[in-house]
């Protein structure tokens, strides 16, 4: 838009980038998400503790890991909202096969294919047979939650052993850093690398902002989309994985409406639910931001009930205000522009 | 699908007719296969137990579907603009929450109750369609928001307490079972609701409209189409039906607490979209939406009375959706050929 | 391109694998030996040692918006207020057994001296209460019991005997003596719920019980329309049912609606556990003859108050201690720390106006 005029000058439209760079969302949600967790920490009792840090982790930990490969698909300008039935599914799973007598070491990388093998069904669905990815995967949301409850139904299994449920729950020589995350760090570094810094990442934003083009460039889209969502399934797989050893309970409703908690961090975030645009740094703060708001709300005995309204004001803010900012930023360049013709 | 021959029509009159009556016939075998599910699924069940045709167990299943039904005409004239409204299992239980309080303290009569309901319901699908249209905010994640926002102030607000049946004024609670001429009157509300949506829908410009928002935002405005004004309606029209959904729960099922109709988006959602309502706007009707959800709810109860494992239902819904949209596609799919054969004939 | 999406997919399955096998060996079911059990290492108990005040007891049930959890939870705020301790209330919207870890663990943070807790998974909340029992706090499970090894005492409602046959003879009675009868339950995996009706099962194998036939467990989730719904098909299923027994507060409510809104009113009794304010209308409209349950405050009630005896010292949670829990008397701790409350009382048209819960 007015962007082109400027563009003939580049020292402005440098620091004009500059500036959009700077109240970008994903950046203010690094600053927002920065003090709000230094505010706790001075404000909320128990807060900064070495022991809350680990709860915090083991919090966000699920949400954290599925937005992974769910910010990749929502760059794609597609979605995946079967993620929380899909870990569901492999947690029901791990506990029928640990009846069965498997060894535990056998269930867990079963588990991430049998999760690898959800997202595959719907890669088929979205990409090869061409269906809109909101509906396919809310219908695999049911279709994987019932299948959960076909394989475990009644019961909960929890008798997993314990140095495998302790491995989860406990931390680095019982200090203060959690075992899970060097598993979060290894993988968002893995997820991050991918996206940020490979031609594979940036097809992905060329996806996102047009398909078609990206197609007649030469990219690959379907196939692209057929791994991202085969990934978001094995990562759900491994979700379901972990989350059954953290509760050491196996049961068909674990995780149930999680997809929604997802979903909006990544969306808060800073990526764009058209797809093309948002960072993976964003992102991992928007989870961070959410997680840290509810614990330390929790702390100051505030109601879960508020929780939720807080969550889904900051979703609604996180792409309202990067629009106002937008019109007002927008309005000022035309009136500037304006002045500036009329002189 | 049948927007197509709305745009064709101002270019290519004399072929629009035609081809619009040929698009209705596939229209027609798409929610022809609803009916034919339907009647499948009631036939067999009601062979393993003719119960299930009783004047009881219909009445039963008609009174269940009612609700959804309301529900899902608002949302598939959502759906239609190229839009979504996640918020409706909120809405309905603030609503469900708010009308439930007020008839409890005072002798009211029931339309007080239903117009409460109705209103705090286009409140809140006013707030949703303002912040789409004017905030330029994706409607998925505006309903999204509104999910967590509505349910939180509800649950604030019940903190904790609940209306009971016997708080509740008997003629509210009779109003769910009571019949005029042997149809409840929940059943009577759904039908008018359904049926005043497809008409308008169809016959009415503004239902025109809609679809054509749909098949093509950006034509649409050119076009000249007030899109705000129709854009609000529509969100207006799916909450104020999500509102009115809450009264009929609440009638129907006496006792209401903050969590009432909590993931009941996902049902309506399902039921458009199994009613043949495309995801991505522009084609779809609103009595299709009504069949779908009443062949979900048909699905639910034939599992209980044929003694399937209940687990099984979810699986079951989640494929039918799959198989639904698979339909969409395949007859899509088969329009275009068609299209572009004639295309070649002319 | 065609390489990229591989060398990811190759590069994740390896994080992935990595993870998944940190450890070595073959650990199976079998091998298995749970080590995680509680770290309790409490004194000797002194049964003369002085109620302390100021004590800080935070409740947890299995929900908030729950009108029966509402109701015990109201009993443990009388107790505390009589004990001149904090009474403090947290809890989820959805009894779900994950959400209930993120409030321990801020019980946890938040020192608390007791946490009375209704599990929602015996085995989900264990690793969390074991840590707070680590960190001093005591835990008293009450309305649905947690592992036995990370709890220091359970507030039983009554046993589970006594639920079963009482169940039973409520479904003789109301059935007439013979016939068809079904149990509407809460979730398939509810503990409560699953206990009493083996219970139930195995009294209906007596002589007195061989005219009765139980012919559907159906599961309404503790879900008002789910259980609505049930009832329903239960009624569709089985043309030939006398009587309905619902041993949850949410299913009966809702079975009873459904039964005085139909035709098989008066046709189909209706029976189990239920409240009171929740069941009057449908008692006062004949649909329900009878039915039973322990009086909810009186559980809260004397949950605070063993909490208070333990984290005092009068009490360490062993078989034989007695402490004293204000207006319900004396009480003497079982085995396995079970603290039973007494045997139910059967609620009819006659007495149901006497009671407001």
């Amino acid at each position: 838009m007015s962007d082109i005029d400027l563009g003939k000058r580049p020292a402005a439209n440098r620091s004009g980038a500059l500036r959009s760079r700077l109240t970008s969302w994903d950046s203010i949600i690094l600053v927002l998400t920065a003090l709000v967790l230094i505010i706790a920490s001075f404000t909320v009792d128990n807060f900064g503790t070495s022991r809350n840090f680990t709860f915090m982790v083991l919090d966000l930990l699920p949400i954290i890991l599925i937005a992974l490969p769910m910010t990749m698909i929502i760059v794609t300008g597609e979605i995946d909202l079967s993620v929380a039935s899909t870990l569901g599914l492999t947690s029901s799973m791990m506990g029928w096969l640990w009846n069965q007598g498997l060894s535990i070491e056998s269930i867990i990388p079963l588990c991430i294919a049998i999760g690898a093998i959800c997202g595959v069904v719907n890669g088929f669905l979205i990409t090869t047979l061409g269906l809109p990815s909101l509906a396919v995967t809310i219908g695999t949301l049911a279709l994987y939650r019932g299948l959960a409850f076909v394989v475990l139904g009644d019961g909960a299994v929890a008798d997993f052993p314990w140095n495998y449920t302790g491995w989860v729950t406990g931390t680095i020589g019982g200090g203060a850093v959690p075992n899970v995350l060097i598993l979060i760090v290894v993988l968002a570094l893995i997820f991050g690398i991918v996206q940020h810094a490979t031609p594979f990442g940036r097809s992905l934003y060329a996806i996102g902002a047009n398909a078609q083009a990206a197609h007649f460039s030469g990219i690959r889209v379907a196939r692209t989309k057929f791994w991202l969502y085969v990934a978001s399934g094995a990562v759900a797989g491994l979700v379901g994985v972990l989350w059954t050893l953290r509760y050491s309970s196996a049961r068909a409703d674990n995780g149930a409406g999680l997809e929604l908690a997802v979903v909006a961090a990544v969306l808060l975030g800073g990526v764009s639910i058209f797809g093309g645009k948002g960072s993976l740094p964003g992102v991992l703060a928007g989870v961070v931001l959410l997680t840290a708001l509810q614990n330390a709300l929790r702390l100051e005995d505030v109601s879960g009930q508020a929780l939720n309204i807080v969550t889904g004001t900051l979703l609604v803010l996180s792409v309202l205000l990067p629009n106002i900012t937008t019109a007002v930023r927008g309005n000022w360049q035309r009136r500037k522009l304006r002045q500036a013709a009329a002189r | 699908m049948t927007v197509t021959s709305d745009r064709s029509a101002p270019t290519d009159a004399p072929l629009g007719a035609p081809a619009a009556k040929r698009f209705g016939g596939l229209l027609k075998t798409r929610e022809l296969g609803i009916v034919l599910a339907l009647a499948l699924l009631v036939a067999y069940t009601a062979i393993d137990n003719p119960r299930f045709l009783s004047g009881q167990s219909i009445r039963d299943n008609l009174l269940n579907t009612a609700i959804l039904a309301v529900m899902a005409t608002g949302q598939a004239v959502v759906v239609i603009t190229r839009n979504i409204d996640l918020s409706v299992g909120s809405v309905l239980g603030i609503s469900a929450f708010a009308v439930a309080t007020l008839m409890s303290n005072q002798d009211l009569p029931m339309v007080v109750g239903l117009l409460a309901g109705l209103a705090i319901g286009a409140v809140a699908g006013l707030v949703n369609g303002v912040l789409v249209r004017y905030g330029k905010v994706p409607a998925l994640v505006v309903t999204l928001g509104t999910l967590y926002i509505y349910r939180g102030i509800t649950y604030s607000w019940a903190g904790g307490s609940q209306v009971n049946a016997d708080e509740l004024p008997r003629h509210f609670l009779t109003f769910a079972n009571d019949s005029i001429l042997g149809i409840p009157w929940l059943v009577l509300i759904a039908l008018v609701v359904v049926a005043a949506g497809s008409v308008m829908m169809r016959n009415y410009r503004v239902g025109r409209e809609l679809y054509a928002m749909g098949s093509s935002p950006a034509a649409a405005e050119l076009a000249g189409i007030k899109v705000a004004r129709n854009l609000l309606g529509a969100f207006v029209l799916s909450g104020a039906l999500a509102g009115l959904a809450g009264v009929l729960y609440a009638a129907r099922f006496g006792t209401v607490d903050a969590a009432a109709g909590t993931g009941l988006e996902l049902n309506v959602v399902a039921a458009v979209v199994v009613g043949g309502v495309a995801v991505f706007g522009g084609s779809g009707s609103v009595w299709g939406a009504a069949l779908g959800a009443l062949l979900l709810t048909v699905i639910g109860s034939a599992l209980a009375v044929l003694d399937i494992n209940q687990f099984w239902q979810q699986a079951i819904v989640g494929a039918l959706i799959i198989l639904a949209i698979c339909a969409d596609r395949l007859v899509a799919v088969r329009i275009a050929r068609s299209l572009r054969k004639r295309d070649a004939h002319v | 391109m065609l390489r990229s999406p591989r060398t990811l997919l190759s590069v994740t399955s390896a994080a992935l694998l990595v993870a998944g096998l940190a450890a070595c060996g073959g650990t199976t079911k079998d091998s298995n030996t749970n080590a995680g059990s509680g770290t309790q290492a409490s004194a000797a108990a002194d049964p003369n040692a002085a109620i302390k005040e100021g004590l800080k007891i935070a409740f947890l049930p299995k929900q908030l918006n729950n009108p029966y959890s509402d109701v015990e939870t109201g009993g443990g705020k009388v107790a505390v207020e009589e004990l001149k301790g904090e009474y403090k209330l947290v809890g989820p919207n959805d009894a779900s057994a994950s959400s209930q870890v993120s409030y321990i663990n801020t019980l946890i943070q938040q020192q608390q001296d007791v946490i009375v807790v209704a599990a929602n998974d015996p085995n989900a909340v264990c690793p969390s209460l074991n840590q707070a029992r680590a960190a001093k706090i005591k835990v008293i499970t009450f309305d649905s019991d947690a592992s036995k090894d990370c709890r220091d005492a359970f507030i039983n409602q009554a046993t589970t005997e006594g639920i079963g046959q009482s169940l039973a003879k409520m479904a003789l009675e109301q059935a007439g003596g013979e016939g068809e009868i079904a149990v509407l339950s809460a979730t398939p995996n509810a503990t409560n719920q699953n206990s009493w009706i083996e219970v139930m099962k195995e009294e209906l194998k007596k002589p007195e019980y061989a005219k009765l036939k139980l012919v559907k467990v159906a599961y309404g989730n503790d879900d008002d329309q789910k259980s609505f719904q049930e009832a329903q098909g239960l009624l569709q299923s089985y043309p030939n049912l006398k009587a309905i027994v619902a041993p949850t507060t949410v299913g009966i409510a809702a079975a009873a609606r459904y039964i005085s809104s139909s035709s098989y009113k008066g046709k189909v009794a209706v029976t189990g556990l239920g409240l009171p304010n929740q069941m009057r209308e449908y008692v006062k409209d004949d649909t329900v003859k009878k039915f039973a349950l322990w009086n909810p405050a009186d559980i809260g009630y004397l949950a605070a108050f063993a909490g208070a005896a333990m984290a005092s010292g009068q009490i360490t949670g062993a078989p034989g201690e007695k402490f004293k829990a204000g207006k319900l008397g004396e009480y003497t701790i079982g085995a396995d720390g079970e603290i039973v409350l007494g045997p139910p009382t059967e609620f009819t048209k006659e007495n149901i106006d006497q009671f407001n819960f």
